[in-house]
């Protein structure tokens, strides 16, 4: 650094990351500072690039699934669940129903785990440093069921195309019945934590406010779209598995502020385990395979297919999210930069792909 | 850009000249040989295990499409469906105006860009495909637009329609070199901002890398 | 042997003082390194963890390796740092710190010394404490250190006032400044200063956390968003002088808060004569932690951890039984209770840790200007109004009792 530099300049310009505690990874922020007060911001992303698209043109179809779970990393489920389904839409594949059922059991836990980890996260940048231990001791248990079942506890590749590799193993409806009656007193725990909290509320409420009408032109989804008060979700809006046989609520907030887009994230788990719930007493023998071919050959057409991940619809949600930074964070202070990028939930694997 | 949405079709392009580039290795040969037996192959393989599904793109009616129309004669080319979903291909210099008018009231409020991405066909003479998938609320329904462009071809940027579209063509920007008109900071978003290259052009080789940024930024013979 | 050395200290004040001040420092500076020890504990069994269990039994040994790991590590100064204010930065802080232990009185019968503006000397000296952080956060000459610089001493500027005119209240019902006086003014009212301003106390209790950089006021170090603030560019031996300053601050304020509002060495309820076996408490609880860390050792797997808990245990039993002797246990009796109100609030900083989000830059101030001085301003104008006024009616009356004159 030059000298004469230290206090002659009104305008403080500073990076925040690549290598920063509270940006969740590589992301790198230009921040353009008054004080404390954040006059711009610039994302500066593409430290984790690697290219996906490029090595899919490489691979067979089936090849490529493993891939995607490397994207959304803390949530490889459902990034897995995308594009088999894709891939499914294109051969017009029908999925039988014990399959559906599975893949959406795996899908609701992998998108507890996912807020579980956002919650924690989100609450130790804001400086409440014991939420995340209790929510880690949680997701550990989802991270258990998906190693039962798949043999793995992060990147689970967890589905085929077509259906799924593996049928259920004995006791997994037990042992998923069992963490949802475990789970749902420990939200009330956290909530005890949190939502009455007077510093957590100053914290977030009226922080990064998104009006629904800048949410839709920003183009963000998910819980991000939900806590500006705008009722849409890709499991109502266009069921695909069997999401329209499952009862559940699509909550939503009211302000838009990173307050409501919090609760709107725990309610949101609540869903989750009652979609769990039903699905597991739903849940029937019966084939786990569609029709498929040994080699996966789908007919050249091109199909768009989504999917309500956990952070939004995917494709890719955090990357698309992330844009949203700049409006969230003019005019606020440092601290509440850290607050909005917690709240935006994004994952560097799945800006950068 | 896409991961999910966009595998499936830059795969569904790609994956017939994939398969046979190992024995073929030259990136710029295989593409012809392959294409022209990609239908009857696709065609007859999938058909026996699945017989219902249809396989062919289906011309698409709707009252949309006859506003479309009628508001830009000419404009509107190839409306399809294919799986349930609408395509249409725009000329390009039509496109800012269709997407105003997709986006207001009567156009059926296709308020949210879901997905901007491209596919890069090397052999065509517009090489590129420009995918625009829209998604109106009050319709609960999807649309998708495509923009011919050649390489070096100026597109109108969409930004003014849609914010979102901001990061979106710099993605392409950056992997596909297409060149956007009115957008307000088009600059490469995940690549560094002196790389040489576009990474998602069918004719770059996995392997291939800027040796140069790559020998003078990190300091290394190559990034292997 | 002992007498003689006790007549030679007594004939010579000044090496009298020394040796007092060596114990103080030798005292502190390990009840500093397992503060942290017990802050990691802690705060492990709040989140349910175990904290460190590898260096020794219960990592009890975690402060040592620590500290020997900080002096190892290479000093690293940046370098367009201004290098010897950066050097000197961390000595302020820690000086400031310790300097203040000259005149807490942790027992009736042991304090370094005792001058008449003993209060007034503490926030003086602490106050100094500030240009450590202040001139370490600026040499550094990096955005972050600056930034959690400025936090810090718009922190302190902030809290400091509110602190002050809390104390004042106190002073106002103790009619001195000596830190020893204020306690024995407490034990002739027989009563805590926390009963007669409490308000003052709990405004006290507040800004202590803040001027500690304490979680839920731990802006100037949020590592959320300044990394780690004012010593981010500090490395090795100078990181632990800031350590070692922030956790000696703790028990700084600590110390204040017992001495001006729990009646410092004072036993609880030393006016009720109902209740004087409480006297046996040092001895008791001595005991009651032999059974504890027998208890915990007797199980352990490891031999030698097996044997160093038993034996802890041994020593601890002979410690009580020493300190049952009657001479010695007046002699121990203020220290014991003083320490005892001490951890007691060393472990409510540590139960804030765990508990509260980080206030934002912008609420702290509101909270510190629109709350707190307001407050301790109306609590200070009421009290002296109540004092003029019982007092020119003579401290004959109930009322003027219950407060104290």
């Amino acid at each position: 650094m030059p000298e004469a530099t230290y206090l002659d300049a009104n305008e403080l310009v500073i990076n925040m990351g690549p290598q920063h505690p509270a940006t969740h990874g590589v992301l790198r922020i230009k921040l353009r500072l008054d004080g404390e007060k954040v006059l711009g911001s610039e994302a500066v992303i593409g430290y984790l690039h690697r290219g996906v698209e490029k090595i899919a043109e490489n691979r067979t179809y089936t090849q490529f699934a493993p891939y995607t779970d490397r994207m959304d990393y803390v949530a490889a489920v459902t990034n897995g669940m995308a594009y088999v389904e894709a891939v499914e839409k294109l051969m017009g594949v029908e999925v039988p129903p014990r399959a559906q059922y599975t893949r959406m059991i795996l899908a609701e836990l992998q998108r507890i785990a996912s807020h579980l980890l956002w919650l924690g996260t989100h609450a130790l940048d804001l400086g409440a440093m014991t939420p995340v231990f209790y929510t880690f001791r949680e997701r550990e248990e989802i991270l258990k069921i998906f190693e039962n079942y798949c043999g793995a506890r992060l990147t689970t590749h967890a589905f085929r195309i077509g259906g799924l590799q593996y049928d259920l193993y004995d006791g997994f409806e037990r042992e998923v019945a069992n963490f949802c009656d475990y789970f749902t007193p420990k939200i009330d725990e956290y909530e005890a934590l949190l939502t009455k909290n007077r510093i957590w509320i100053n914290r977030t409420r009226n922080v990064g406010v998104l009006t629904p009408e800048d949410a839709v032109a920003l183009g963000v989804t998910g819980p991000v779209l939900r806590g500006s008060g705008v009722k849409w979700d890709v499991r109502k809006a266009q069921p695909y598995e069997a999401y329209d046989k499952v009862e559940f609520e699509v909550p939503i907030g009211e302000k838009g502020d990173t307050y409501d887009r919090y609760l709107v994230r725990v309610q949101e788990m609540r869903q989750s385990v009652r979609i769990v719930r039903q699905s597991v007493e739903r849940i029937a023998p019966g084939p786990i395979m569609g029709k498929v071919g040994k080699v996966i050959k789908p007919p050249v057409g091109e199909v768009y297919h989504s999917i309500e991940a956990p952070k939004g619809e995917l494709g890719p949600p955090s990357f698309v999210n992330l844009q949203a930074l700049d409006t969230m964070v003019r005019g606020h202070l440092v601290a509440d930069v850290v607050a909005v990028v917690g709240t935006l939930d994004i994952v560097l694997g799945e800006v950068d792909r | 850009m896409a991961d999910e949405p966009k595998a499936p079709p830059a795969g569904g392009s790609s994956e017939p000249p994939a398969q046979p580039a190992p024995p073929a290795g030259g990136p710029g040969a295989t593409p012809p040989k392959t294409a022209p037996p990609k239908p009857s192959a696709a065609a007859a393989k999938p058909a026996p295990p699945a017989a219902k599904p249809v396989l062919k793109p289906e011309p698409w009616s709707s009252p949309l499409l006859d506003e479309m129309q009628k508001r830009f004669p000419g404009a509107i080319l190839d409306p399809v469906i294919f799986r349930h979903q609408p395509s249409v291909t725009v000329a390009k210099e039509s496109l800012l105006q269709l997407c105003e008018f997709l986006r207001s009231d009567e156009g059926g409020e296709y308020t949210l860009l879901t997905d901007h991405t491209a596919v890069d066909y090397p052999k065509r003479d517009k090489r590129f495909d420009l995918v625009y998938h829209l998604y109106s609320f009050k319709r609960n329904d999807r649309l998708r637009l495509k923009v011919l462009a050649a390489d070096g071809e100026k597109v109108p940027s969409v930004v003014s329609v849609w914010p979102t579209a901001n990061w979106l063509e710099r993605e392409v920007y950056d992997m596909f070199g297409v060149q956007y008109e009115g957008h307000p900071d088009l600059k490469r978003i995940l690549l560094p901002d002196g790389w040489i290259g576009h990474p998602l052009r069918k004719d770059d080789d996995i392997l291939k890398q800027d040796d140069a940024w790559v020998q003078a930024n990190v300091g290394i013979k190559s990034g292997q | 042997m002992a007498e003689h050395a006790l007549q030679f200290l007594q004939a010579n004040p000044l090496t009298y003082a020394v040796v007092k001040i060596l114990i103080v420092f030798a005292v502190l500076s390990g009840l500093v390194a397992y503060l942290v020890y017990m802050e990691r504990k802690v705060l492990a069994f709040m989140q349910a963890r175990l904290g460190p269990m590898r260096v020794g039994p219960w990592g009890l040994l975690q402060p040592v390796a620590d500290g020997i790991k900080l002096l190892l590590k290479e000093d690293i100064i940046p370098e367009g740092a201004d290098r010897w204010v950066f050097l000197i930065a961390p000595a302020i802080s820690v000086a400031a710190a310790f300097t203040c232990f000259a005149v807490v009185p942790f027992a009736g019968n042991f304090f370094v010394t005792d001058v008449n503006i003993g209060l007034l000397f503490i926030l003086a000296v602490s106050s100094l404490g500030i240009y450590g952080i202040i001139l370490g956060g600026w040499a550094s000459n990096s955005h972050y250190p600056l930034l959690g610089a400025l936090r810090s001493s718009a922190q302190l500027v902030s809290y400091e006032v509110a602190a002050g005119m809390a104390i004042v209240g106190v002073l106002l019902v103790s009619n001195s400044l000596s830190m020893v006086e204020i306690v024995k003014r407490q034990q002739e009212m027989g009563l805590w200063n926390v009963l007669v301003q409490p308000v003052a106390c709990i405004i006290y209790v507040i800004a202590a956390v803040a001027e500690t950089n304490r979680n839920p006021f731990d802006l100037p170090e949020a590592e959320s968003e300044l990394t780690a603030g004012f010593h981010t560019e500090y490395s090795g031996f100078r990181f632990a002088l800031y350590f070692l300053a922030e956790y000696t601050n703790m028990v700084l304020v600590s110390c204040i808060a017992v001495t001006l509002f729990f009646g410092g060495w004072l036993r609880p309820f030393q006016s009720v004569r109902a209740l004087d076996f409480l006297n046996y408490m040092p001895p008791v609880g001595l005991l009651g932690g032999a059974v504890f860390v027998f208890l915990l050792g007797r199980h352990n797997r490891v031999p030698m951890e097996r044997v160093f808990f038993i034996g802890l245990a041994v020593v601890l039993v002979l410690l009580a039984g020493l300190v049952a002797i009657p001479v010695v246990l007046n002699a121990v009796q203020g220290i014991f209770w003083f320490t005892v109100k001490v951890l007691a609030f060393l472990y409510a900083f540590i139960w804030y840790r765990a508990t509260f989000p980080r206030y934002r830059y912008d609420q702290l101030m509101n909270v510190g200007w629109r709350v707190m001085i307001p407050l301790a301003l109306a609590n200070l104008i009421v009290t002296a109004v109540l004092r003029y006024f019982l007092s020119s009616h003579g401290s004959a009356s109930p009322a003027a009792r219950l407060i104290g004159f």
